[in-house]
């Protein structure tokens, strides 16, 4: 099969405390070892995705929704999900009094 | 074993010529005899066969069942469903089981349709490989040496082993068709907002769908048939067409196709270009015009895409956060170690991959120049789109660059994997209809002839699909 060809204009080098400032960002923990291989190939990717920034893009706004939907509303009234509480804990991997329970926030 | 269109099937099974619990044994067989491939992760067989006898009951009684009475099909494991756990491929998920079913599955089992098992898929729908499943790889049924490709690649499978009439997937850049391609089926990637995405795992909600994988152009528009439409849980649908979509081929006489230039440039398998260009000819000998047309952004849409789409990931997965549902690290000390820990534990290699790229081009100081910028870009692929659809009715080109790749060939290699999807990603940015179908083999395996339409023309674009299934000799 052949190569794609693919244009690296420049390469904008990731360092390993970006990449552990990601991972901390991303709420990520990461081993030594993946930090090394994240730290490779996020720069490749990285530089790859960098071509757009050579691209002529004047007078033009961006994009976030195709469809050209605006603001679709409903109105403010009860809708019944057919989801009883208890059925949506039943996946929780901790819960008391019909509630999530999670670790303390504030020490 | 071969099963008779999804029309006749409904048709058999109304009118109790045949029992939807034959049809749902039938499908639970095949899936016994196709184990190797690793297509299927889990079976819904104690409600499969429950429903089947509910419909032969009703039957029985003369009630009317539906237009896909008694018809087995398979879901992508990121489709909310009961009975079976959603694991989306991840450990995150394994045991989650949904309380409440995906309005796609809802509309379908409306129908009835019954879901006889869920299929493997990259986690979280991330690759195009199908090997970032947390579970296996799914191989490929034409070669097992090779891979189905992704990230529906479960789904295809499931269809080219005969496991049931349809299946269903999900299309972010190219993961309905690029496996529909590499696995000899038919997928079909509706308009954006077409199908209701409530239910289903969201990757990225600017480009995610939800489309049919299936043998025949008529069943896939029989089942988007059932699935279209607006719906009050998912904000961003859109109407439906008012005309039934039936997949009914049309004239090609005075059609005009265009041919995209920047799809047969420098890349392209030799002989992946020969059978489409010989397909071309052919729809021009049918009565089609061809008109060689060029979008030259679309040489840029996959560096958009991997702006976009990890953006968009890391958005949507930082729900996954080991707290009210999905695995939870139990040793953790605190509560943002356990986020941490939970998610170190749940996710592939890939998903934290797309999860730290899209926090980077999201991160302050980057924002406007990789996202804002993509955004931007993406506005330019739009406007090409549309000049060429002034000239134009379709396009045409070939799904892939390449056919199903060796497994593991490119697991080292991201960008190389990356670029599977070189032609089916600018479908995704533009939101508009797209569907490849199988035509001649190219290196002994399974070549997709892909064709796009302007938005919101599923209806016209299944027609002219179906006319160029018909042509084949």
């Amino acid at each position: 099969m052949t190569q794609l060809p693919f244009i690296l204009i420049k390469m904008s080098k990731i360092s390993e405390q970006d990449i552990r400032k990601l991972a901390s960002l991303s709420k990520l923990k990461l081993s030594d070892v993946e930090v090394n291989i994240y730290q490779k190939e996020l720069t490749s990717i990285v530089a790859y995705i960098e071509q757009l920034s050579n691209v002529d893009v004047n007078g033009l706004d961006p994009t976030s929704q195709v469809t050209g939907l605006r603001n679709v509303t409903r109105v403010d009234e009860l809708i019944d999900y057919g989801v009883s509480p208890a059925e949506l804990l039943k996946n929780a991997p901790s819960k008391k009094d019909n509630q999530f329970k999670v670790k303390r926030m504030i020490a | 074993m071969n099963w008779d269109s999804i029309e006749k099937i409904a048709e058999n099974v109304s009118s109790g010529k045949v029992t939807a619990e034959t049809l749902v044994n039938k499908s639970l067989a095949m899936i016994d005899d196709t184990k190797e491939y690793n297509a299927i992760l889990s079976v819904s067989k104690t409600r499969a066969l429950e429903r089947a006898r509910e419909i032969d009951a009703k039957v029985k009684n003369g009630e009317k069942i539906g237009k896909l009475a008694g018809v087995p099909f398979i879901a992508k494991d990121n489709f909310l469903t009961f009975d079976t756990p959603t694991t989306a491929s991840s450990h995150m998920l394994e045991n989650f089981h949904a309380p409440f079913q995906a309005t796609a599955i809802v509309r379908l089992e409306a129908a009835g349709a019954i879901m006889v098992a869920k299929s493997n898929l990259d986690s979280f729908a991330h690759g195009s490989s199908t090997e970032n499943s947390a579970f296996g790889p799914t191989l490929n049924p034409s070669d097992k040496s090779k891979v189905p490709g992704g990230s529906s690649g479960g789904s295809a499978a499931a269809i080219a082993l005969k496991i049931a009439p349809f299946a269903l997937g999900t299309d972010t850049g190219g993961s309905i068709r690029l496996p529909a391609s590499f696995c000899g089926v038919v997928g079909f990637k509706p308009t954006y907002g077409l199908v209701s995405r409530y239910g289903v795992v969201a990757m990225a909600s600017s480009t995610d769908v939800i489309g049919p994988i299936t043998s025949t152009v008529e069943d896939a528009a029989l089942v988007l048939d059932v699935m279209s439409g607006k719906d009050q849980f998912d904000g961003t649908t859109i109407d439906r067409d008012t005309k039934t979509y039936d997949g009914k081929p049309t004239n090609l006489n005075g059609v005009k196709i265009g041919v995209v230039k920047e799809f047969f440039s420098s890349g392209i398998d030799d002989e992946v270009k020969k059978v489409i260009l010989d397909n071309v000819e052919r729809m021009k000998a049918h009565g089609a015009e061809i008109i060689e047309v060029s979008i030259p952004s679309i040489s840029l849409s996959l560096a958009c895409y991997y702006v976009l789409v990890p953006a968009e990931v890391s958005s949507n997965l930082s729900r996954y956060d080991g707290q009210r549902y999905g695995l939870s690290d139990a040793t953790a000390k605190n509560l943002d170690e356990s986020f941490e820990k939970s998610r170190a534990a749940g996710f592939e290699a890939e998903n934290k991959r797309r999860i730290m790229i899209g926090t980077y081009v999201l991160s302050s100081g980057y924002y406007d120049a990789y996202y804002k910028k993509a955004q931007t870009v993406r506005t330019k692929l739009i406007n090409e789109f549309n000049k060429v659809f002034e000239e134009v009715n379709y396009l045409v080109g070939p799904t892939a660059p390449m056919t199903a790749f060796e497994i593991g060939k490119h697991v080292d290699n991201q960008l190389q994997m990356y670029l599977a999807d070189i032609m089916t990603v600018s479908a995704n940015l533009v939101g508009i209809p797209s569907i490849s179908i199988p035509v001649e083999k190219a290196n002994g395996m399974p070549v997709g002839l892909q064709l796009m339409a302007p938005q919101k023309a599923d209806r016209d674009l299944l027609a002219l699909a179906a006319a160029i299934e018909g042509q084949k000799e």
